[in-house]
């Protein structure tokens, strides 16, 4: 399960501090054979990477749609393998179907528009069912305020790590007796290692110096504690980049007061914290509408829209692709086509700013059509 | 601020005088406190002071826990107090928050946050007035935790539907006295849909016996987007210990920072009153620059609490003006007045109504 975590910590510890030049060239060699979640997808006889498509429910289709047409603008070395996930019960569980499961495996990255969530009791969500079927461990949420739509604050720029597989959803609760609940949250050395050595690398490929974990230890003295303590143990494997920790409280607070203040920082934070305060740096920029996310696994990769499948606007090309084509950029990032993503998201970032094909969403009159040959018209 | 007064069991006035303890606290506590003292005693409040230095700074004075248990018996004796903020050490094991351990040990249930935009202090947001109401005693706060084996951490969150039940007729109360329109939940019940499933359900529960009341409820992560894009639909918001302290974070950055917004905590017995985004502000320590606004409106609270409303008026009246001129304000608030001044203003305004 922990594959990835495949250099034993003792190498660490008998490292000496200061080291000479050669061996921090080895070192940083090192560091790239033991990347995490590095993407090892093969191209195809043509010269392409298949990509798994999860469409989705509602709104899903049409900004699949919008993607696609401009995938195939920007000649982005991409081929659509599209498949289905809604839920089947396997032994009484929810399950995803196999197919989409053995899509994925062989593809090892996918994309995936809004689901709508069964409503019932017992059902577990399906995006918690995608994680645990694929060990997605870490999310990523990048904000940055979009020219073009005004809100409270400006030039907002996070980047926030989350802790995707324990913590307060680990699932663990019971009624101890009537009116008396139990609910774990489980925090491991091991769970907290990868996610934070992931975000420490994550910091490094995509320039950030400071990395900063966000955590209630003066509360959870064990719990948070040991997330912390974890933090501090792997940042001196990254001498080069600056590490500090902040209280949750002062985080919510300097963020809704100075979102600025967190521009060159990448946060990283337990499974709760990074779920609220990821979604409130979307509230700064505008919502999630206009938020990319990249859940990010061992083996597999699934890079999604957060927002809802808005079915009281599905099929009357109303919806915003926005989410789903900033989180397909982060995608192309993570398979190392990084010069089609950019052009990609110059487009976007340009025809948003332009404000002439706005969607309803962001007041403007716009259809998703409309935006998308705009998008297209400026690749 | 109205409170259930059936919840209450009334400090005493002896000679004349209310004993209320004062507890400065760590960081920023002592120069507020001043400030507080200094106005009482311009205004002649009739309360008298009985002041314990609890601190949660290790210094390696063996008193600490002797100190905190002095304040327990005052607040005791006194059944009403005005504290600062106490600092608790990440590094030290077994040793409790104190905050959380004097809420917990006086069962003082009810934290009382009030998010307000100040007239004539502008921020990004404007038209903000929400109240949150945070159950204090239990929760994430519970203090129960264990390693199983090394390296793996369980932390307990307890809820009961005891407590959620009296958070719940606490937030529909005070709803109901202060002309309040709208009750907001705040849970996170599809995730931990056992435990916030049962404060959820126990607080539409609650709500049948106040259908003049209008009722939802929101998960957290959604509240907290919200907060930030358009806080102004939110009036009274109710919510279990961890997302209390989310919330009343973000609520305080929309109208201007920590220094500004008062806060109680209220018991069927007892009633603590202090700012109400907990902050210690050991940075700004002995600087001579903190801002007093929020201490000063939580001691406002405090002599409402005790039926002292002209004394009140007139204060949080003298705090607003000295605000909305906008000459004497501290760093915080843009300015550049040290606490001394800011308090001289208030003091100098007072004597103008």
């Amino acid at each position: 399960m922990f594959a990835a975590r495949s250099v034993p910590r003792s190498l660490f510890a008998a490292r000496p501090l200061v080291q000479p030049r050669a061996a921090l060239f080895r070192r940083a060699y090192a560091t790239e054979q033991k990347k995490i979640a590095e993407f090892k997808g093969k191209k195809n006889a043509a010269g392409n990477y298949t990509v798994t498509f999860i469409e989705g429910d509602g709104i899903g289709p049409e900004i699949s749609k919008s993607v696609r047409a401009i995938f195939a603008a920007a000649k982005a070395p991409i081929e659509w393998e599209s498949v289905d996930v809604t839920p089947i019960l396997k032994d009484g569980r929810t399950a995803i179907p196999d197919k989409a499961i053995t899509s994925v495996k062989k593809n090892l990255v996918a994309l995936k528009g809004p689901l709508a969530t069964p409503i019932g009791k017992g059902h577990v969500s399906l995006n918690l069912t995608l994680r645990r079927t694929f060990n997605l461990f870490a999310n990523v949420r990048p904000c940055r305020s979009i020219a073009g739509y005004k809100t409270a604050y400006d030039d907002v720029n996070t980047i926030l790590i989350r802790e995707n597989t324990e913590g307060e959803y680990s699932g663990i609760e019971h009624i101890v007796v009537e009116g008396v609940v139990q609910s774990i949250k489980l925090i491991t050395r091991e769970a907290s290692e990868r996610v934070l050595r992931f975000a420490f690398q994550h910091a490094e490929s995509i320039g950030r110096k400071k990395v900063r974990a966000v955590h209630k230890a003066t509360i959870m003295k064990m719990s948070d504690g040991l997330f912390l303590s974890t933090a501090r143990e792997v940042s001196k494997e990254f001498p080069h980049i600056e590490f500090d920790a902040e209280l949750l409280d002062n985080a919510c607070l300097k963020m809704t007061t100075n979102p600025n203040l967190y521009s060159d920082i990448l946060l990283v934070m337990p499974n709760l914290y990074g779920d609220i305060l990821s979604d409130l740096c979307a509230g700064l920029i505008g919502g999630l509408g206009l938020t990319p996310s990249g859940n990010i696994g061992d083996e597999c990769s699934i890079f999604e829209a957060v927002h809802g499948s808005a079915p009281d606007i599905a099929g009357k090309d109303l919806a915003n692709p926005t989410a789903l084509l900033l989180s397909s950029v982060m995608m192309l990032q993570h398979m190392g086509l990084s010069s089609h993503g950019e052009k990609i998201q110059k487009a976007i970032f340009a025809t948003l700013a332009e404000g002439k094909y706005l969607t309803m969403d962001l007041g403007g009159k716009a259809t998703n059509t409309d935006f998308t040959k705009a998008v297209i018209s400026r690749l | 601020m109205a409170t259930v007064a059936s919840d209450l069991v009334g400090p005493t006035k002896y000679g004349g005088k209310y004993t209320v303890t004062l507890i400065p606290g760590d960081g920023i506590g002592a120069e507020v406190t001043e400030s507080v003292k200094t106005i009482f005693k311009h205004e002649n409040v009739p309360v008298e002071w009985d002041q314990v230095d609890v601190t949660g700074v290790v210094t390696g004075n063996v008193h600490s826990e002797d100190l905190y248990r002095q304040s327990v018996a005052s607040l005791k004796r006194n059944k009403v107090g005005l504290k600062g903020i106490l600092y608790t050490p990440v590094e030290r094991s077994g040793h409790q928050s104190f905050n959380v351990a004097l809420r917990q040990e006086l069962d003082i249930y009810a934290s009382v946050v009030l998010i307000k935009n100040m007239p004539g202090y502008i921020t990004r947001h404007s038209g903000v007035d929400m109240c949150i109401i945070r159950e204090n005693t239990e929760g994430e706060y519970s203090g129960l935790e264990h390693q199983s084996v090394p390296g793996v951490v369980e932390s307990l969150k307890i809820i009961t539907k005891m407590k959620s039940e009296r958070i719940s007729k606490f937030a529909f109360s005070f709803a109901t006295a202060n002309q309040r329109k709208k009750v907001t939940c705040i849970h996170k019940a599809n995730i931990m849909k056992l435990a916030d499933g049962l404060f959820r359900s126990t607080f539409m529960e609650v709500a049948k016996d106040y259908p003049q009341l209008e009722v939802n409820d929101l998960i957290v992560d959604n509240a907290s987007m919200q907060a930030v894009s358009r806080p102004q639909q939110f009036d009274v918001l109710v919510m279990p210990n961890l997302y209390g302290s989310i919330l009343s974070n973000i609520g305080a950055a929309l109208v201007g920072g920590p220094g500004i917004v008062p806060g109680c905590n209220m018991g069927r017995e007892y009633a603590i009153f202090e700012p109400g985004c907990r902050h210690v502000g050991l940075d700004i320590k002995g600087q001579d620059q903190a801002n007093p606004t929020a201490l000063i409106l939580s001691a406002t609270m405090l002599l409402r609490h005790l039926g002292l409303d002209g004394h009140a008026t007139r204060i949080s009246q003298a705090v607003y003006d000295v605000v909305s001129e906008g000459k004497v304000r501290t760093r915080d608030m843009g300015g550049n007045s040290t606490t001394h001044q800011f308090t001289d203003a208030v003091l100098h305004k007072m004597e103008q109504i």
